[in-house]
């Protein structure tokens, strides 16, 4: 039984969730000016429109800064996973997503280490972008 | 812009027993801190007219304080939903109601069970909505794992070692083992600093405040009605609150924050210093918002004590201790005196101007500094006896 927080998509966020069930990582962007954004939301930080579509990205991207997870909380929940990693990444698209890196040393992660992402059906309905070395 | 230079005077303070388990409810936390404070200032819980305080579903509403003061006719009663990033922010707000006319003695408290009752960032909500869902399913959850991600940023930039960040933690403690009301005050080295235990890379125990149980209230009026009250005034020379673009609503709302190596204190430095009419070197003693050692660094170089990226070497040296140029945290802070969220900075820095602070007193300590946050949102006030 997965035990750990799992996201609830709402009417921002479903394509996203549905893209990574599918394998696919989406990013929104602007119909009107072209901005990539992410995490999705209804309106443009740029200029406002609520017309947009999504776009499959490559899945490279770049480690912006990380930590090392080593006292669990909650204990019970993540007792067995540290230490993990959980990275803010930049993705090649231009836009920032958090995620885990895995099949990796924790102490061998590094600024700027190149990533590629990979999909993690977490349970049968959501599926977890994370990322490995390349 | 700010106009109000000297205009609003912090006249009276009040705390519990900071601990790990109060014993009572925050109901009554709250109503202790309020009528210690009110009685500090000579001021009778009668003329109190409004209320202001900041929670995060943690606490208890101004206007439940004020029945349980006695209070009879309430005048302004906000409740700020905010962490840290408000502990200033009140006291502004409790300026600007007075200001309006909307009442007249204003008392600003936080009150909590912090350790035995609602401990904040626990990560017991297995269903992430909103933002959280970019963050909580990757096990990114509680407060030193949100923090870590910046100090690390701050690393990779500049250099910054824990070895550096441990100055802080020792500095802190000093302090508190001075200071009767703080919950940590046995003395610790950079060594014990580097034995602690690892928490969150680069975060060990030593990094991080404490959890606490407790509430404190300072009591803002005008300048006009200070005068013939209890202690001498302590003048609010200047306030700010704000951040840059991409503030979010949560903790963890920060994906969009262009750099993380820096936080609010560089927004809000420029209204905050022309406000005041003084700059950095004339602060004399700064009460600076501690949840984690490295937050002290982002918001030293923030608001203009240092260049962006000094301010690990900044803190070295005692510069940063009681005898050095810029005494920080007196009190101990989050991280040695208690977690009362940073308004009990805004109470050291009141003890620290009236010449209040005992064996922690900066001798002849006429501006000071607090601020509160650490992210992508906070605030700030300058002092002056
Ligand atoms: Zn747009």
């Amino acid at each position: 039984m997965y035990n750990k927080p799992l996201p609830v998509p709402d009417a921002d966020t479903e394509p996203f969730w549905t893209g990574c069930r599918e394998g696919r990582l989406l990013v929104q962007c602007c119909t009107a000016c072209e901005a990539k954004r992410l995490p999705p939301e209804r309106f443009c930080p740029h200029c406002h429109s609520v017309d947009s579509s999504w776009q499959a990205v490559s899945g490279r991207g770049t480690v912006y800064s990380w930590i090392v997870v080593r006292h669990p909380v909650p204990g019970d929940v993540y007792g067995g996973d540290v230490p993990y990693v959980v990275a803010l990444i930049d993705l090649a698209e231009g836009v920032r997503i958090a995620s885990n890196i895995i099949d990796c040393d924790p102490d061998a992660v590094a600024a700027d280490m190149a990533v590629q992402v990979t999909f993690d059906p977490v349970t049968e309905t959501v599926t977890l972008p994370k990322f490995r070395p390349v | 812009m700010w106009a109000l230079k000297d205009k609003y005077a912090i006249v009276g303070t009040g705390y519990t027993d900071y601990s790990k388990n109060s014993g009572t409810t925050v109901l009554n936390l709250a109503t202790e801190a309020c009528l210690n404070a009110a009685n500090d200032a000579g001021l009778a819980p009668e003329e109190i007219d409004g209320l202001v305080s900041f929670q995060l579903n943690d606490s208890v509403p101004a206007t439940s304080v004020a029945a349980a003061m006695g209070v009879p006719a309430v005048r302004y009663a906000v409740d700020i939903a905010g962490g840290g990033n408000a502990a200033n922010l009140v006291i502004l707000s409790a300026i600007a109601a007075i200001e309006a006319g909307l009442a007249k003695n204003v008392l600003c408290y936080r009150a909590m069970n912090g350790r035995s009752g609602f401990r904040l960032g626990g990560g017991r909500e297995m269903q992430a909505h909103g933002i959280t869902q970019f963050t909580a399913p990757f096990g990114w959850i509680t407060y030193p794992q949100a923090m870590a991600m910046w100090c690390r940023r701050h690393m990779i930039k500049y250099g910054t070692t824990t070895d550096q960040l441990g100055t802080i933690a020792v500095t802190f403690r000093d302090n508190a083992a001075l200071n009767p009301r703080a919950m940590q005050r046995e003395p610790i080295t950079l060594d014990d600093y580097r034995a602690a235990r690892p928490i969150v890379d680069p975060f060990r125990m030593l990094d991080i405040c404490l959890e606490s149980d407790g509430a404190c209230a300072v009591l803002v009026t005008s300048a006009e009605r200070a005068k013939d009250l209890r202690h001498k005034p302590v003048y609010v020379m200047g306030g700010a609150y704000g951040g840059g673009a991409n503030q979010g609503d949560d903790l963890f709302d920060c994906l969009r924050w262009a750099d993380h190596s820096e936080n609010y204190a560089a927004y809000i430095a420029a209204d905050l210093w022309a406000g005041a009419g003084v700059g950095p070197e004339d602060v004399d003693v700064a009460e600076i918002y501690d949840c984690f050692t490295y937050s002290v660094v982002a918001q030293l170089e923030g608001l203009g004590f240092c260049q962006p990226g000094e301010g690990p070497d900044f803190v070295q040296g005692g510069r940063i201790a009681r005898d050095g140029a810029l005494p920080l945290n007196t009190h101990g802070g989050l991280l040695s005196e208690a977690y009362i969220h940073g308004l009990n900075h805004v109470v050291e820095a009141v003890d620290q101007l009236r010449g209040d602070a005992g064996p922690r007193q900066i001798p002849d300590a006429e501006i000071a500094l607090t601020t509160a946050g650490a992210m992508t949102c906070g605030s700030a006030l300058v002092l002056r006896r």
